[in-house]
């Protein structure tokens, strides 16, 4: 009798795409799907039709106008950004040349990549799924094997279909109990990174697993997996259930049988082992902002700034030992493929309703993850309740997640963002991020300072 | 690309942890949808008073006398965190460094590293730090990096040492395993018909 070795998800996965070894005993991965975007695909797309070498599947590989599209309305293929249009035609055309599917500017399903990708049904649970963008861990919320690559790596797996690996370590972070009201995924994964740092992933694979974890629907899913880059790890991942099928039921590129068998196989097996396991108490999480310049840097928004690194300090103007709360800020921002899809913009606008944002805000912008996210809030008037409390409303894109030498708040701003990055300058020269729950964002863009979510609580 | 075997070079420091590839090259820095052209932005917040005016910034590690023609860069812990741009590969690699030392990357630019020929050496912080400003020489063959009496050995896993001692292009290798590619996609159609897709545009 043989007893079959008890696998983590992550094992499963690996070895259902495992086509051969390589002569110094790393692996042959196959890639299922590759996602591009405007950045960096006509790059990788023309190197590739100079060594005359085509992409082996076409039919497998997306593009996507998201990284520097001009969100203002009646957007074409100008942007902000100096140069930018080179960006967005040199794409379309490398794009059109290569056979691939492209999302163009105004289409209808254009959006940010890891936005669309499960809004389509292109990413489905057990697919190896890979891009020139260190946020496609985010599509590990499916129970997919996504990961971020360079533009050398992203040529290799269109023009081989497999990438050259070695086997990633395992680890699986628990979050045991119930997440308390006014705290979420988002301050799931920062609490993560604070407490371990923002390379404790390194090398790794993280499951994200346990009671909170199940608890999420599959867009806070999402933001979970998406902030694993900023813990340095490979990727996150999710074991697919129920939720799971059920949203992607009927998405274009999802298969019509639905019920695949090998999906229901596709967890952890009791006794399989990590290399490392990590336990968070979830019940124990507040809401979390950034203090300073890595992600890292988060701390319980009622709490005061720890001691770190000088340069840090220096940079964000704010001391160790004093309150987050209370700190006065020019901008607001609700976007990026943390925390811009429909249930994030449903929750910051239930929060807004009847409410205006404070006199002193200099900038308030809310980009919806995707054109079809857009949409929705349309309908539900959404956008309306936004507009009305003194946010602008865009069509979708990375936006001001990043400043590409276009768009930029005003001069030395600090913000509260949705967004996965405080780096220093990430948005800007000078610019002071905070990262923070969409609903951080609201709280504090309402009272003018960065403020506690769980005050405006409905009921509260 | 070029091999790299054995390289000595004086180490120029960059001592600070979580450096990230927005700082190495800011997007506005990446004017162009090519992979040239990014040496002049290479940590252009810190290494210029005024950016646009590109007025040198004295202090900066880079800028100091003594870093001229230095190969190595020495960094502190996640270096080259954040966006998965290759250009902050690209950009250090066209700047002139053939070696990064550093005590933990992050994944995707250390994988972008040996795809274009730049090594990266993992060795501990207490290691790393007297080597600043130091001629010191790094031997992949024998994995070790040698700064006056100190001897390091690193640790670096076959493939990537033979990509990088080779010079080898990792499409071209791969190209060479066609077939068996080929014999695994078509029994993988057959078991999971669901991943493959028809064009639909």
């Amino acid at each position: 009798m043989t007893v079959q070795k008890a696998k983590t998800l992550f094992e499963k996965i690996w070895d259902a795409h495992h086509v051969a070894d390589t002569a110094t005993g790393a692996s042959l991965i196959a890639v299922d799907r590759v996602f591009l975007h405007e950045r960096t695909g006509a790059a990788a797309l023309k190197s590739m039709a100079a060594a005359k070498r085509p992409v082996c599947d076409p039919a497998r590989v997306f593009a996507v106008m998201d990284h520097i599209v001009d969100t203002r309305p009646g957007r074409g293929d100008g942007t902000l950004m100096e140069g930018g249009s080179a960006f967005i035609t040199e794409t379309r055309a490398a794009a059109k040349a290569a056979g691939i599917t492209l999302f163009d500017v105004n289409d209808r399903d254009q959006g940010i990549t890891h936005v669309i990708s499960p809004e389509l049904g292109i990413v489905l649970p057990g697919l190896t799924l890979v891009a020139p963008d260190s946020h496609t861990c985010t599509q590990g919320a499916l129970g997919a094997l996504a990961w971020g690559i360079g533009s050398s790596e992203a040529e290799h797996a269109m023009a081989t279909g497999v990438l050259r690996l070695d086997r990633p370590k395992t680890m699986r972070v628990t979050y045991r109990g119930k997440l308390a009201p006014g705290v979420t995924a988002k301050d799931m994964v920062l609490a993560l990174i604070a407490a371990n740092g923002a390379g404790g992933g390194a090398g790794h694979v993280v499951e994200f697993a346990g009671e909170a974890v199940r608890a999420l629907d599959i867009e806070a899913r999402m933001t979970l997996c998406n902030m694993a880059t900023e813990f340095a790890a490979m990727t996150g991942i999710i074991a697919p259930d129920a939720r799971t099928f059920e949203y992607l039921a009927d998405r274009r590129y999802a298969p019509e049988n639905f019920d695949e068998p090998y999906w229901h196989t596709l967890r952890t097996d009791d006794g399989a082992r990590f290399d490392r396991e990590i336990e968070i108490d979830a019940a124990a999480l507040a809401p979390m902002v950034s203090w300073g310049t890595s992600p890292e840097h988060a701390m319980p928004v009622d709490g005061t700034v720890p001691q770190g690194p000088p340069r840090a300090h220096d940079y964000i103007g704010l001391d160790a030992g004093a309150p987050l709360l209370g700190t006065p800020i020019d901008v607001a921002f609700i976007g990026s493929c943390t925390n811009a899809r429909i249930s994030d913009l449903r929750r910051a606008a239930a929060m807004l309703k009847g409410r205006h944002i404070a006199p002193s805000i200099r900038k308030a912008l809310v980009v919806p993850g995707s054109s079809a996210v857009k949409r929705a809030a349309e309908a539900e008037g959404l956008d309306a309740i936004f507009t009305a409390a003194g946010f602008e409303w865009r069509a979708s894109g990375c936006s001001l997640c990043f400043f590409a030498g276009g768009e930029s708040f005003p001069e030395g701003s600090r913000t509260v963002s949705s967004t996965n990055r405080n780096f220093e300058g990430r948005q800007g020269p000078g610019i002071r991020t905070h990262i923070a729950s969409p609903e951080t964002v609201v709280a504090s863009a309402i009272a003018g300072m960065i403020a506690d979510p769980r005050e405006l609580l409905v009921g509260n | 690309m070029t091999p790299f075997i054995i390289l000595s070079s004086r180490a120029a420091p960059l001592l600070r942890d979580n450096v990230d590839t927005d700082a190495i090259i800011p997007s506005r820095e990446m004017k162009s949808t090519g992979r040239t052209g990014l040496a002049d932005g290479l940590f252009a917040p810190w290494r210029y008073l005024d950016a646009a005016a590109r007025t040198p910034d004295p202090e900066f590690s880079l800028n100091r006398p003594e870093a001229s023609g230095a190969q190595i860069l020495l960094g502190g812990a996640n270096f080259g965190c954040g966006s998965s741009r290759e250009h902050a590969v690209w950009a250090l690699a066209e700047y002139g460094m053939r070696c990064v030392i550093a005590p933990s990357f992050a994944p995707i630019f250390r994988a972008n590293c040996i795809r274009n020929g730049l090594l990266p050496v993992t060795l501990p912080e207490a290691a790393i730090a007297p080597m600043a400003w130091q001629a010191i020489t790094v031997d992949l063959p024998a994995q070790e990096v040698r700064c006056a009496d100190a001897v390091h050995r690193f640790e670096i896993e076959p493939e990537p040492r033979e990509m990088l001692l080779e010079g080898l292009d990792a499409i071209d290798l791969t190209l060479k395993s066609l077939p068996a590619i080929e014999d695994w996609t078509s029994l993988d159609r057959k078991a999971r018909p669901w991943v493959y897709l028809e064009r639909t545009q």
